[in-house]
């Protein structure tokens, strides 16, 4: 049988040792080198205390580092096979959060776990591209052309974006929505389809507007123009602004930024961290710090690139894309490019859930580097004989 | 069919290639945006947001200077500060005021009236500014609202200046007092939003306000998004207000109220005829002003306010007086400037007829004959009444402006009246064309009566004018110039001439020697004993209501039967010594009946304190060198 001709073919067996030996730990000291910045700043804006974030953010990135490893070291076939069962337990939380959640800043989007509050939707985001990965590997350059073949993906896109959007949060459907579309566009969906989308999703706000509710509608118009809530969102906007621009080119130096430590600046351990940052490290800093992102991006894009196989790429490049939008997101939010969304910075701001998907993302990236010389058959039904 | 999967492989890495090249391309023309925005807002704007940062960290805090003190001419206070406390409370900090003040009134009781202004207070002032709630606190109640402090937030204790007269009523209407801004006063100056902030309202205390004032301090704070103060950056103390130092002999100033407050109402001035030094500037009854400085209660205004005997007012500058025979020596003037023969003699035969109409002489039989000197030293009225429509009422009214009257003296009070010296010009200007001079109207003018106004402190300037050869002094209280700039000394440069003829002042002073020293003058009772000085002057004593003929045919009443307010007021201007002058008095007895009888005695026992302890003499107070050499 062809089907077990290429079975075989694509069968390369790693022994742990190879996987060992694979690992890229260039990368990981990346990782950590990021995550001690964050360690630094968060110290920082305690006022040069080890409590109550750094400590335990240096913690939890031990446990996240573990938790990425091991999702590194497991079988790449493994993670294709059992997709739907990773993607199902990330929709089982979401679910939970439904039932059991914490309702936090009006909203219910924190499952507690004893050791951490963790926000599934975070999750729910890598196991969306984890599955379209699959489906998109398994589908040929036809099969992804027809729009039958289309109506699956969109449906379990679509599951979790209704039930974030339920908690409410419109913010991260958002950007679950633009990582889940990367994929589409990686997977090979034609352009004119995106454009229909776009189009028919812009037709629909005006029918969806007239089901929401009023503080749904004024949710939304804050969402849209934050400089209408001066005291709040916008406020936060102004000194973040103010503290940034007068770190200058070099900053105030560490423990120095007056705006931060004479708390004009809100939030400055989780969302506005990276102001802090560069109101005391100056725009060197912020560049260099931006810089060690762009390698972290530049090497999920190799390691795509590098994969033999298309649910390698597909995944490598979905977490990518997902790490991207999180760096995007949170900067271009504390300099005023965008609309406030409490996004993290990932790997510095203090949070656990953003930091352990991050590294689970990582992880998948490493795994798809890692096993990047197996070939694995379009065929799922191969894989299973 | 492998070849063919593999083919498909193979477009499906070329597709992919390309698109994640796309979304690559993507990604770096948004971190593009990311690098170029914070390049604008780090290095091109950084300026503008390190200013911003600083107004947001750093709060200016205004330190009111101390205000100057005020000193008589031998150094001794008349106007200090004292402590103060008040309690303060701020909007911010306060966060619902209403509920703090309800919860302060049970250690402090407040009035509705307090409330009600406190409220006011806090809404139209910006919200970190503090309002005072209550000043002069006792030691209890700083120490109760100090316990309770954690109960009271925004509620705080503070340490003021308040000002003190330690002469208090003797000084009050020169000195003026000083009390809270009122709405119309604030110019933007933040100084003047103050809590307790106090400015000079009137008197010495108005016009030399901004020397007094001083500059004010302002301390930097740096302070974190709540307001609260992390640490001190920069301090500047400011500028204490200048002392000022007054021409004003606080004992002689004493001497002079003690002395008049025998009489219900009264004022008098005593003036340094060379350099124009104010020595003595008294007006009766008199006010507390440190009831001002306390804060006045309405009803104690009220009191004030309504009280006839007019206790605010400052009668040496604002009290307006028919200077009556006073004015005779302008008149004297005037007609020897015109060119009369002093020695001229007019028949006095106790009534003076122009027309239809007859003037009275105060002499009900007449004096008989008069030249000038007998005219003034017995204020012959006839002589004047004839000699008056001779020169006519411009020529008089022109002299009276080269001594002082018609106009401001320019003494550095605010507020002083100006006084009418009429004219016929002045008489068309207020009374309309059609209503021009009369011939009798310059009758009285010659005497002193009618339109004609002054004030005590314009007839002083008038006397010394005259004692000291003829020199446009102008009177004033502070020793030197003082301004927020700076302090200069006063130049006792020439005062200009006001133009007379030595001879001529030589008569009038004689003259007045006359009237004080020679057994039928009429301030014979003026003349000084017991030092080897003498005092020249001249009496009046100025009718304030018309003696109607059909009281006259029934014999003039005699002051003392007529109702206060209808009896005449007593005036007496002097100057000694005869031989060298040095000093000028000016004394009016409001409704205190003949000059010569109760004005005159009580300028002389001033004079006589005056002369005893020769003021002059200081040469702190004067800036002696700058002074020109003098006669003494």
């Amino acid at each position: 049988m062809s089907t077990y001709e290429l079975y075989v073919v694509d069968q390369t067996k790693y022994s742990f040792a190879d996987k060992v030996r694979a690992f890229p730990y260039g990368i990981l000291l990346l990782l950590a080198a990021v995550a001690c910045v964050g360690i630094a700043m968060l110290y920082a804006a305690a006022g040069g205390n080890w409590d109550p974030w750094a400590s335990r953010q240096a913690t939890r990135f031990g446990i996240g580092v573990g938790v990425m490893i091991c999702v590194a070291l497991i079988d790449i076939k493994l993670w294709l096979k059992y997709a739907y069962v990773a993607y199902g337990i990330s929709i089982a939380m979401l679910v939970a959060v439904e039932l059991f959640g914490t309702v936090g800043k009006g909203a219910q989007r924190w499952l507690d776990l004893g050791l951490m509050q963790f926000q599934p939707s975070e999750l729910v985001k890598l196991m969306v591209v984890l599955v379209l990965a699959r489906v998109f590997h398994s589908g040929s350059t036809e099969d992804v052309g027809k729009v039958s073949f289309l109506l699956w993906p969109m449906a379990l896109i679509a599951l979790p974006a209704a039930l974030i959007l339920r908690q409410p949060d419109l913010g991260t459907t958002i950007l679950m929505l633009m990582v889940a579309a990367s994929v589409l566009f990686l997977g090979g969906v034609r352009l004119w389809k995106f454009i229909l989308a776009g189009v028919s999703a812009i037709a629909a706000v005006p029918v969806a507007w007239h089901f929401l509710r009023d503080y749904q509608k004024n949710r939304v118009y804050t969402f849209l123009d934050p400089e209408s809530d001066p005291l709040g969102a916008g406020y936060h906007i102004i000194q973040s602004k103010i503290a940034l621009g007068s770190g200058g080119l070099f900053g105030k130096g560490f423990m120095n930024g007056s705006q931060s430590h004479l708390q004009f600046l809100p939030e400055k351990q989780t969302d506005f961290i990276f102001t802090m940052l560069a109101e005391e490290w100056g725009l060197v800093g912020a560049v260099g710090l931006i810089a060690l992102y762009v390698i972290l991006i530049g090497y999920g894009f190799y390691v795509a690139l590098a994969s033999r196989s298309h649910f390698g790429r597909l995944l490598a490049l979905g977490c990518t894309v997902n790490f991207f939008l999180y760096v995007f997101v949170n900067i271009a939010m504390v300099i005023g490019l965008i609309p406030v969304k409490g996004a993290p910075l990932p790997l510095v701001s203090w949070g656990g859930s953003a930091q352990l998907t991050v590294l689970i993302g990582y992880g998948l990236i490493f795994c798809v580097s890692i096993h990047r010389e197996v070939k694995i058959s379009r065929n799922m039904m191969g894989m299973e004989a | 069919m492998a070849m063919k999967r593999d083919t498909t492989e193979q477009d499906r890495f070329k597709l992919f290639t390309r698109r994640a090249a796309v979304i690559g391309g993507i990604k770096g023309v948004l971190l593009t945006a990311l690098l170029g925005r914070l390049y604008y807002l780090q290095v091109v704007e950084a300026d503008r947001f390190t200013t911003l940062a600083d107004e947001n960290r750093i709060n200016f805090r205004l330190l009111p200077p101390p205000r100057g003190p005020i000193l008589d001419r031998f150094g001794r206070p008349l106007a200090v500060n004292r402590k103060n406390y008040r309690v303060v409370i701020v909007r911010e900090q306060a966060k619902d005021p209403e509920e703090v003040l309800d919860r302060l009134s049970t250690i402090l009781p407040l009035t509705d009236r307090e409330r009600k202004r406190i409220t006011r207070e806090m809404a139209k002032k910006r919200s970190f500014m503090p309002v005072t709630v209550r000043e002069n606190l006792t030691w209890d109640q700083v120490a109760q609202i100090e316990v309770n402090s954690l109960d009271l937030p925004g509620v705080s204790i503070d340490v003021g200046l308040t000002r003190f007269y330690p002469v208090g009523e003797d000084v009050a209407h020169f000195l003026g007092y000083v009390a809270a801004v009122s709405e119309a006063e604030l110019t933007g100056d933040p100084l003047l939003e103050l809590p307790g902030f106090r400015i000079g309202k009137a008197g010495i205390e108005r016009t030399y306000d901004l020397a007094l004032r001083g500059k004010a301090g302002s301390s930097q704070v740096e302070v974190n998004a709540f307001g609260r103060v992390i640490q001190e950056l920069e301090r500047d103390d400011g500028l204490r207000g200048q002392e000022v130092q007054l021409t004003i002999d606080i004992d002689l100033q004493s001497v002079a109220m003690k002395r008049m407050a025998e009489e219900r109402s009264a004022s008098c001035v005593v003036m340094d005829v060379q350099t124009g030094d104010v020595v003595v500037m008294a007006s009766v009854p008199s006010f507390d002003p440190n009831a001002f400085a306390r804060g006045l209660a309405y009803r104690e205004w009220q009191a004030l306010m309504s009280n006839p005997l007019a206790p605010m007012q400052n009668k040496s500058t604002n009290g307006l007086y028919h200077p009556g025979s006073v004015f005779k020596m302008v008149v004297a003037h005037a007609l020897l400037d015109a060119g009369q023969d002093p020695r001229e003699r007019v028949y006095c035969p106790g009534h003076y007829d122009v027309g239809e109409d007859r003037f009275h002489c105060w002499k009900r039989h007449g004096h008989g004959h008069m030249n000038m000197t007998d005219a003034l030293v017995q204020s012959c009225d006839v002589y004047f009444y004839e000699m008056a429509l001779r020169i006519g009422i411009d020529r008089i009214s022109a002299m009276a402006n080269r001594f002082a009257l018609g106009g401001r003296t320019g003494v550095d009070l605010p507020g002083e009246a100006d006084g009418i010296i009429p004219n016929r010009q002045w008489k068309i200007q207020t009374f309309g064309k059609d209503k021009g001079w009369r011939r009798g109207e310059t009758v009285h003018a010659g005497i002193g009566q009618g339109y004609m106004l002054t004030t005590p402190v314009q007839l002083c300037a008038m006397v010394a004018r005259m004692a000291n050869g003829g020199q446009a002094i102008v009177p004033h209280l502070a020793t030197k110039q003082y301004s927020p700039e700076g302090t200069a000394p006063r130049p006792y440069a020439e005062w200009p001439s006001i133009g007379l003829k030595p001879e001529h002042l030589k008569l009038v002073k004689d003259a007045m020697d006359g009237v004080v020293n020679n057994a039928e003058g009429t301030a014979f009772k003026a003349k000084l004993v017991g030092l080897d000085a003498r005092m020249g002057g001249k009496t009046g004593t100025a009718q304030v209501r018309r003696i109607t003929m059909a009281e006259r045919e029934k014999g003039v009443k005699k002051n003392e039967d007529l109702p206060w307010e209808e009896r005449d007021h007593a005036l007496f201007v002097g100057y000694a010594p005869t031989d060298a002058p040095r000093y000028a008095i000016a004394v009016v007895v409001e409704h205190g009946g003949g000059g010569g009888a109760i004005a005159a005695p009580m300028a002389r026992d001033i004079m006589t304190a005056v002369l005893k302890r020769d003021p002059a003499r200081d040469p702190g107070a004067r800036n002696l060198a700058a002074m020109p050499q003098r006669q003494r």
